[in-house]
């Protein structure tokens, strides 16, 4: 099994653990540093495949990595518009949880 | 080899226990460090731009977004009772999902097609055209710079986002909450020791990128990170967000951007194709806007929506 | 001589971890914050250190040698600021007034 073979399983772990912290936590903060678990493994599965098209010289193939930083960027500014709207609900309400009121 | 194994068994050991710690702020350490050791990651199967990208983003800012918000979130909700987790039932299934969506990734990735496809030769290919040297550069800022274009765009909408949460009172006023100077404090030292530094570095990354891994978002980051030391230090006063020149330093990049795309049109018949001859010319020409204009948007994504109003 | 030069990078980079061990062990073990932090930054500065310094016998040329320097200062830097600063939020009285 080569690095890149096992990287790519790891990442499927990460999806993983990521999705069931996204699913259990009542926080929504929790729910957000899941879901960048989740952003995580998914970028390091592209970069497996960035990695297994090695070719011309280059130690990876260069698109899914461009693809890859753009992703991170914009997972980053995702995640701060979720954590100040997260702020701002606690801010209102007195508490930070996405259950409705009775 | 080993040394994989090793690294990727921390990686899912760090994750895993991001996931179970039972507090807020432990959550967020370990959301650190497993950025930092994703990094790690990134060198390891070859990606060093990725590699920097993680760490200043996925690692730096993103640690600093949400131990902020960790802190804050705590002392409102002081008083609140804690949500419940679902009952032992919903877990399982839940925990059955996850087994399920981590099979069938594992499953696919153990089942990629051999040998790899891949655009490496056709990138390499015509590297010479762009005037770059680094092939990620070259996807960012010539094959795919419509990609890029839209990335600007999409952070300068997710800042309008932030900043229309602002009460009415304080529509326009100063972002985040007052820091105040301590001349002979700790950190005060270290930013004005830091900041020249760390300024240079990070104009230093976006400048190699064009021939060595880095470029314009990972320096963008570090100058940033910069701006948001020296105002946490109280060296800087946070700009009120209604003021002009903050808002032209912050669309100077996408408009750029945009303007050299539609350019494209007259010079070699298509958006955003830029002429063989002045290719290079022209990426710097875009990218030095967007770099500013990056880091303005990435210090002002983390210092929040305007909570204080500005003094008239 | 490159044999020397890597028998000298192993031996130094060898003892700046048994270093970086030390320094966990003692944040695992020490009772409270500022005796960890004593032992975090005292270990993990010598440990860095020795470990840039095994590095130096493997640089290709003078800038990566002061690249590697200057990443070993600017450590020194932020973790001696970084202890400070949480020394004074964590010491028994409080923060100093």
């Amino acid at each position: 099994m080569s690095a890149a073979t096992l990287y790519g399983l790891s990442a499927a772990v990460l999806v993983g653990v990521g999705l069931f912290g996204l699913i259990v936590h009542p926080h929504p903060l929790r729910k957000i540093l899941s879901f960048n678990l989740i952003g995580g493994g998914v970028f390091l599965l592209l970069g497996v495949v960035a990695r297994r098209g090695a070719a011309a010289g280059f130690g990876g193939d260069p698109v899914p990595q461009a693809l890859v930083i753009t992703g991170i960027v914009v997972a980053f500014a995702a995640t701060a518009l979720a954590v100040m709207l997260l702020l701002r609900l606690s801010q209102e309400t007195g508490r930070s949880t996405l259950a409705s009121d009775e | 080899m080993v040394f994989d194994i090793g690294l990727a068994v921390l990686v899912l050991g760090v994750a895993v226990w991001t996931t179970a710690a039972r507090d807020a702020f432990a959550a967020v350490v370990g959301f650190v460090a497993y950025g930092l050791l994703l990094a790690l990651v990134w060198v390891r199967i070859a990606a060093p731009d990725v590699a920097l990208t993680e760490a200043a983003i996925g690692g730096g800012v993103t640690g600093v977004l949400l131990l902020g918000a960790g802190t804050r979130l705590r002392a409102i909700e002081a008083t609140a009772p804690a949500g419940e987790k679902p009952g032992s039932g919903l877990q399982l299934a839940a925990g059955m999902l996850c087994v399920f969506v981590t099979g069938g990734l594992a499953a696919i990735v153990l089942l990629l097609p051999e040998p790899a496809p891949t655009l490496a030769p056709l990138a390499a290919a015509h590297l010479a055209g762009t005037g770059l040297d680094n092939p990620v550069t070259a996807v960012l800022m010539a094959y795919r710079a419509i990609d890029t274009l839209l990335e600007t765009v999409v952070l300068a909408l997710a800042l309008i986002g932030i900043w229309s949460l602002a009460p009415d009172g304080v529509w326009g006023g100063l972002p985040g909450p007052r820091h105040h100077i301590d001349s002979d404090g700790v950190l005060t030292f270290l930013v004005q020791l830091l900041a020249p530094v760390g300024i240079l570095v990070g104009i230093h990354i976006f400048w190699i990128g064009s021939v060595a891994p880095g470029g314009e978002f990972q320096g963008a980051t570090i100058l940033a990170a910069m701006w948001l030391l020296a105002m946490m230090a109280g060296l800087v006063e946070a700009p009120p967000v209604s003021r002009r020149w903050l808002r032209l330093v912050l669309v100077i990049g996408p408009l750029t951007f945009l303007a050299i795309g539609l350019a494209g049109f007259g010079m070699s018949g298509a958006f955003l194709a830029y002429p063989e001859a002045y290719a290079k010319l022209l990426i710097l020409t875009i990218e030095v806007p967007v770099t500013l204009s990056i880091a303005a948007t990435l210090a002002l994504l983390v210092a929040g929506p305007p909570e204080r109003a500005q003094q008239r | 001589m490159t044999l020397a030069l890597d028998g000298l990078t192993i031996l130094a980079v060898c003892a700046g971890a048994f270093f970086f061990l030390a320094g966990t062990v003692g944040l695992l073990r020490f009772p409270d914050p500022l005796s960890r932090l004593h032992a975090l930054t005292k270990a993990d500065n010598l440990g860095l250190g020795l470990i840039v310094l095994g590095l130096l016998f493997q640089a290709g040329g003078l800038l990566a040698a002061l690249k590697l320097i200057g990443v070993w200062l600017l450590a020194l830097l932020a973790g001696a600021s970084i202890s400070q600063l949480i020394a004074r939020t964590a010491r028994p009285g409080g923060p100093p007034a």
